[in-house]
């Protein structure tokens, strides 16, 4: 303690304090005119609404998915006029957001959707959460009502910054035109850097109406924004130890390794560990399938050596994986015997489910090249890990329980085949875009993905509707790919109407309507745990029924072309007659069993080690000891 | 379940507490209480947040509180390293008869009476939660009529102020 100061040091701290204020409110205030270089672009004299078309074309936007209305009318108007900025004219706001989302995901890119306030905006709320879910970069723009009206009311008023607070990873209101161009170079850097996710920026009418200044590049004001990549370097020292140790290792690898971009180096850490690999749902395609590491999917429907090896690893690997309840069934049972190390950009994914043994925050494409020569120098100095005896397991298991199907009894197609050539046929250079529920699991484990990013489907949220538009926005942004929408007669009823966009904005997506004339895969666990009572699972849509709608002359109706295949000697030549269509889109409507289901299965809640291989059969775990 | 204090520094702008007690209603945390208000630093406010909860789901909170962009910085304060105040003001029955009693309580807890008509006081009293409450059980015979409490405020104790540290990173990474 000091006694009473002086008013002349009270004057001079004061101004030292000041001076440190000014100093750091400018660089934190984003005031720093002292800093910032001059501007590439501008001060250009524009309205609101131009420096909205101006920001996305500097931020590097090519495509906009999205539905004009009353209150984002004024950003239409210049987006009309932009050359660098391709607007796709969507017929359902959800299907433009999923759109953005199946471009985001085929490209890596940031997708783009924008619609109007108030059902504009509300209608893009699962599309959203779907992208949250999902770490999918995304950026929603949507008009608001005019800064004077907010708060009224008024008409066609939502307050959609507060209704998506919960599922975006950061959001805006901006009712003064002069921070749009900073907030949407904020809103491109948040949704694509750290763990990509959904950023909603809500601009009043008055602010897309009023005049301001635009100029390019902006400085950032993030002061609580630091996602960390670079990895602890103790921390991957302590994995590559017990991954050289390790004598029953898994790598469990998750959607993250898709979106860093570090399937390649994945790759050469698969090869050099010599462990074997599983491929969540998020992240088929991150390693081959025809890797001979490979077990396949785990999970409820993962293949039976994938989910076995995880229950009897010593060790689990998990990269941009969140051990979802998907994945380990019974929380407490999974992996009972495994150490675990976990590698997220997130840290709140580690330890949020299970605990971590060596925690590992960073990008994946850092930790892993970082892990690299750590773990090539543990070779070194104490030889490669005894893994010959986990093999000879992972091996049996493989051989004991590969991946099948059996006939349907009903003499019906089989939806498996119907998938699995589609995959054969169109290879795995194709682009496969799943709706949600049977058809998404059978097209996650017959077909074989050879390349990340040609397997994109809605995991976490499990939206139905997502296939048709997602497609769309994929084919989009890799337009010399094959794109096939493997779809369910249910999926497909609640986004079908983008077929209309991929016709007139030739957009030559393919469907395969996986038509089993009900919702597949409520009817599955309607068979399995309710006493086969099917309670409001019939669609009739299949052979037999009304076909209502009849999805051939619906392809016809939106200018596509249809065609029906019933059976098994038709799929080969439909498939390739669709592979072939490049001038429109194209919809089989693939006519299958109904009694077809999904093995093998984890039934929910119960712990992996139950897992049924098919219906009553359970693996005979007593082999490996 | 055991009680915690967060202090959490924000950026000061519109929606921030929203974003926080939403992140707690939606992971179903309690928040036992919360008090909010400016720091020296124009840009910064301060949330100081009292939730009961284990240590583990404690880390998880906290955890994705860091992932919301306008959060700055979050810091628990033990209860034996920092200071912890909450405000109370309580209108109480006294009249001719009991104002005496009603007065002396105020001067045994070093309270204040801010407000006096015939039949009744209003007291206000600052310190830790438990004194507070052990004012309002011994005015509790005298007629307790309205309560309202600020919740709680913490800050460390010794030279070190987390807000100077907070903003010093934020520039550094600006």
């Amino acid at each position: 303690m000091t006694g009473t100061p002086t008013p002349a040091q009270i004057a001079a701290r004061a101004e030292a304090r000041d001076q440190v204020r000014t100093e750091l409110r400018s660089r934190v205030g984003g005031k720093a005119e002292t800093e910032v270089a001059a501007p590439r672009v501008g001060p250009e004299e524009v309205t609101g609404a131009q420096s909205i078309v101006r920001s996305l074309e500097e931020v590097g936007a090519e495509v906009v998915f999205g539905i004009p209305g009353g209150t984002i009318l004024p950003t239409y108007d210049p987006l009309m006029d932009s050359a660098k900025l391709r607007h796709i004219l969507v017929r359902h706001e959800q299907g433009g957001g999923h759109a953005a989302s199946g471009y985001a995901h085929a490209t890596g890119r940031v997708g783009v959707t924008m619609a109007t306030s108030g059902p504009g905006a509300t209608n893009l709320v699962t599309a959203i959460a779907d992208a949250n879910m999902d770490s999918i970069p995304m950026v929603a723009i949507t008009g608001q009502v005019g800064a004077s009206a907010i708060g009224t009311d008024a008409f066609q008023e939502a307050d959609i910054v507060g209704i998506t607070m919960p599922i975006t990873k950061h959001s805006y209101l901006i009712t003064d035109p002069a921070e749009i161009p900073r907030t949407i170079a904020e809103a491109f850097h948040i949704a694509s850097t750290g763990r990509p996710g959904p950023v909603l920026v809500d601009i009043s009418k008055s602010a897309q109406q009023e005049r301001t200044t635009f100029s390019w590049p902006q400085e950032l004001n993030l002061p609580g924004y630091h996602p960390v990549t670079k990895p602890h370097s103790k921390q991957i020292r302590e994995a590559a130890k017990l991954l050289a140790t390790a004598r029953r290792p898994v790598l469990y690898v998750g959607g993250g390794v898709i979106r860093s971009g570090a399937a390649d180096l994945l790759r050469q850490l698969v090869d050099l560990s010599g462990a074997p690999v599983v491929t969540t749902l998020m992240a088929r395609g991150a390693v081959p399938d025809s890797h001979p590491q490979h077990l396949g999917m785990p999970g409820m429907h993962g293949t039976v050596p994938a989910v076995a090896a995880l229950q009897k690893a010593d060790l689990v690997f998990a990269l941009g994986a969140r051990f979802d309840d998907r994945v380990t069934g019974k929380l407490s049972s999974f992996a009972p015997l495994a150490a675990i190390i976990h590698a997220d950009i997130d840290p709140a994914e580690i330890g949020k489910n299970r605990e971590a043994d060596v925690p590992i925050v960073g990008d994946l494409r850092e930790v892993i090249g970082d892990l690299l020569p750590e773990l090539a120098k543990e070779h070194e100095e104490h030889g490669k890990p005894d893994v010959e005896g986990w093999w000879r397991q992972l091996d049996e298991w493989r051989r004991t329980y590969p991946r099948g199907y059996s006939q349907p009894e009903d003499g019906n197609l089989s939806p498996q085949h119907v998938i699995q050539r589609l995959g054969e046929l169109t290879g795995p250079d194709g682009i496969y875009v799943a709706g949600v529920g049977q058809h998404q699991m059978w097209a996650a484990q017959f077909i074989s993905y050879e390349r990340p990013n040609t397997w994109i489907n809605s995991g976490g949220l499990g939206t139905m509707g997502y296939s048709v538009p997602a497609a769309m926005g994929a084919k989009v942004g890799q337009p010399d790919r094959t794109v096939w929408a493997i779809d369910g007669d249910g999926c497909f009823q609640m986004t079908n109407q983008e077929l209309a966009t991929c016709t007139i904005n030739d957009i030559p997506i393919k469907v395969a309507v996986i038509n089993n004339s009900s919702l597949g895969m409520v009817r599955q666990w309607q068979t399995l745990f309710y006493e086969s009572r099917y309670s409001n699972t019939d669609l009739h849509t299949g052979h037999g029924t009304m076909r209502v709608p009849d999805f051939v002359k619906l392809a016809d109706a939106y200018g596509c072309e249809g065609i029906r295949v019933e059976h098994a000697s038709d799929v080969d030549a439909a498939i390739k007659r669709a592979n072939e269509i490049d001038d429109r889109p194209v919809v089989v409507d693939f006519t299958v069993s109904r009694d077809a289901m999904v093995w093998p299965m984890v039934a929910p809640g119960v712990s992996n080690d139950d897992i049924k291989y098919a219906r009553g059969i359970s693996p005979a775990w007593e082999r490996e000891d | 379940m055991s009680r915690h204090t967060l202090s959490v520094l924000v950026e000061n702008k519109p929606g921030v507490l929203t974003r926080v007690a939403g992140l707690f209603a939606r992971r179903a945390f309690n928040i036992h209480s919360l008090a909010v208000g400016p720091t020296e630093h124009e840009e910064i406010s301060r949330i100081t947040v009292v939730v009961d909860v284990e240590e583990h789901p404690l880390e998880q909170v906290t955890k994705q509180l860091n992932k919301l962009v306008h959060v700055i910085k979050i810091v628990e304060l033990e209860p034996e390293s920092s200071v912890h105040r909450e405000l109370l003001l309580v209108k109480v029955r006294a009249d001719a008869a009991t104002r005496t009693g009603v007065l002396e309580v105020v001067e045994m807890f070093r309270a204040r009476v801010v407000d006096v008509v015939p039949d009744s006081v209003v007291i206000e009293a600052t310190g830790p939660a438990a004194k507070l409450d052990s004012l309002l059980a011994a005015l509790e015979p005298y007629g307790v009529r309205e309560i309202v409490k600020s919740g709680t405020l913490a800050i460390g104790r010794g030279a070190r102020s987390i807000t100077d540290r907070a903003f010093e990173r934020a520039v550094r990474s600006a």
